[in-house]
């Protein structure tokens, strides 16, 4: 399908990210849904940092050794 | 092979989704609460001072004071609170939990929850009823005359019913009303109604007054909130064996204390994890505003910990209104909730979710991972001492408890030398 023709026909729109873009839309009665949507650890590097710790967790058979 | 943290958690998963929460009688909670004695009052939450107490959780300890016969009048009563010869604890640090304010004094009747797969016990008080009651901070002459009623009548009336029809199994009565509307934490009525139905035989069968039983009876029915106070400790007796579990990331306690909202995370065992408590999202009563309202308070929301509760919202539609949001909310809260359990239960299944077990065993890494926070439903007391309950909504605990939590937890499995 070429682009132009994706805007001649109705829209349905599903939005990541800024939500101010969804609301526009819908505001314009376009069919639209937010996703819900967070960052990782809502980007905090301090927690992504203790998360990536936790995945080097040893295996139950490596503490029995 | 499996790591440390799923092995861990798997059992940690297991005792919840195994345990036997059943009521197997009523005491007083000087003679049952393990270290309980006259000069010492519990309260919801995690440990807090008389100074940095609120509002309400102050009312109900100068109501609790006034009820023991250790002052006579409120100003008498935070004369002695403030003095230094009252000790205060938190009911989770006594096998005991307490809705709203959560004061337990050393007279007050306590219903005894046993978990038959674990062997721990846990104790709740008897619930109040609506309107003007010590547990929203309210200590009026009323509040203790009805206490006392509760003391003289209800209790032993209900104790020798108790005695007369045998053990309840709490796991079935919440099974059975998760799927009759309740979520068995601000909705009870199916609960309170089953378990009316069940005890009611047995009350006749007393020997107590034709008066006192139908006193006993009426008061029951007028109070969906009967069958709170016995969830409550139904979900403490399942997880406190939680607790003990080694290199779990599941939490097995939230409680608030109306200053400070805490969790405790199996792993990390009695180590409370606390933050300011956050001001409830809600309905007000006629008259009343959020300008009004105390942050977040009692302990009741043990049971969201179980999973049950804000957990369960889309089984009991109604909820939305009394604490706001519309039925398509309810299902969006209890899906939400799966993001940041390990699995669902067995028992506790909701109709509306095609029978899905409600979402069990919280994992702080999952918290902080996907942002989302456990839903609460609750209560909202008013302010200022004496005055009680002023609406009910939905609140979630503050994330620094999961980020101090999670860092604690990886600090513990380093220091074990579990990580690479």
């Amino acid at each position: 399908m070429a682009l132009n023709d994706l805007f001649t026909q109705e829209l349905k729109v599903i939005n990541m990210g800024l939500e101010s873009f969804h609301d526009e839309l819908k505001s314009q009665h376009v069919q639209t849904v937010q996703v819900a949507w967070k960052p990782r650890a809502g980007g905090s590097q301090k927690m992504l940092s203790l998360l990536n710790k936790l995945k080097k967790v040893s295996s139950s058979k490596e503490k029995a050794g | 092979m499996t790591d440390i943290i799923a092995e861990a958690n798997q059992k940690a998963l297991e005792i919840i989704q195994n345990a036997q929460p059943t009521l197997v009688g009523l005491g007083i909670a000087g003679d049952t609460l393990p270290g309980m004695r006259k000069d010492l009052i519990l309260h919801a939450g995690p440990p807090v001072t008389w100074e940095k107490m609120s509002g309400p959780l102050r009312g109900a300890v100068m109501g609790g004071l006034i009820y023991e016969g250790l002052a006579q009048t409120p100003e008498e009563a935070a004369e002695l609170a403030a003095s230094g010869k009252i000790c205060f604890d938190p009911c989770h640090h006594h096998d005991a939990v307490g809705p709203m304010a959560g004061v337990v004094t050393a007279s007050m009747p306590v219903w005894i929850i046993e978990n038959k797969a674990y062997f721990n016990r846990a104790y709740c008080t008897m619930n109040e009823g609506l309107g003007k009651v010590l547990r929203m901070g309210a200590f009026g002459e009323s509040v203790i005359q009805h206490l006392r009623w509760m003391e003289q009548t209800l209790y032993p009336v209900l104790k020798e019913a108790l005695e007369i029809h045998g053990e309840i199994d709490l796991r079935n009565l919440i099974a059975q009303a998760l799927q009759m509307g309740d979520e068995v934490h601000n909705r009870n009525k199916a609960t309170t109604s089953l378990f009316i139905r069940e005890m009611a035989p047995s009350i006749i069968k007393t020997g107590a007054s034709q008066e006192d039983k139908v006193a006993v009876l009426e008061f029951l029915n007028s109070n969906d909130h009967t069958a709170l106070n016995l969830s409550m400790p139904a979900a403490k007796a399942t997880l406190d064996p939680v607790g003990k579990v080694k290199h779990a990331s599941v939490v097995y306690t939230m409680a608030r204390n109306g200053t400070e909202f805490g969790i405790r995370v199996a792993a990390t065992g009695d180590r409370w994890f606390t933050a300011p408590a956050e001001i409830i999202d809600g309905l007000y009563f006629p008259g009343f505003t959020m300008e009004d309202a105390n942050p977040d308070i009692g302990d009741s929301c043990i049971t969201e910990t179980m999973g049950i509760g804000g957990f369960a919202m889309a089984t009991a539609p109604a909820i939305v209104q009394f604490v706001g949001g519309t039925p398509q909310d309810a299902i969006n809260y209890t899906k939400s909730m799966y993001e940041i359990t390990l699995a669902e239960h067995p028992i506790y299944k909701m109709p509306s979710m095609n029978f899905r077990g409600t979402p069990t065993g919280i994992d702080i890494r999952s918290v902080i991972e996907t942002q989302i926070r456990p839903v609460i439903n609750t209560g909202i007391a008013h302010k200022d001492p004496g005055i009680g309950q002023v609406g009910a909504g939905v609140v979630r605990p503050p994330m620094a408890c999961f980020e101090q939590a999670l860092e604690a937890y990886v600090e513990l499995l380093e220091a074990d030398g579990l990580l690479e």
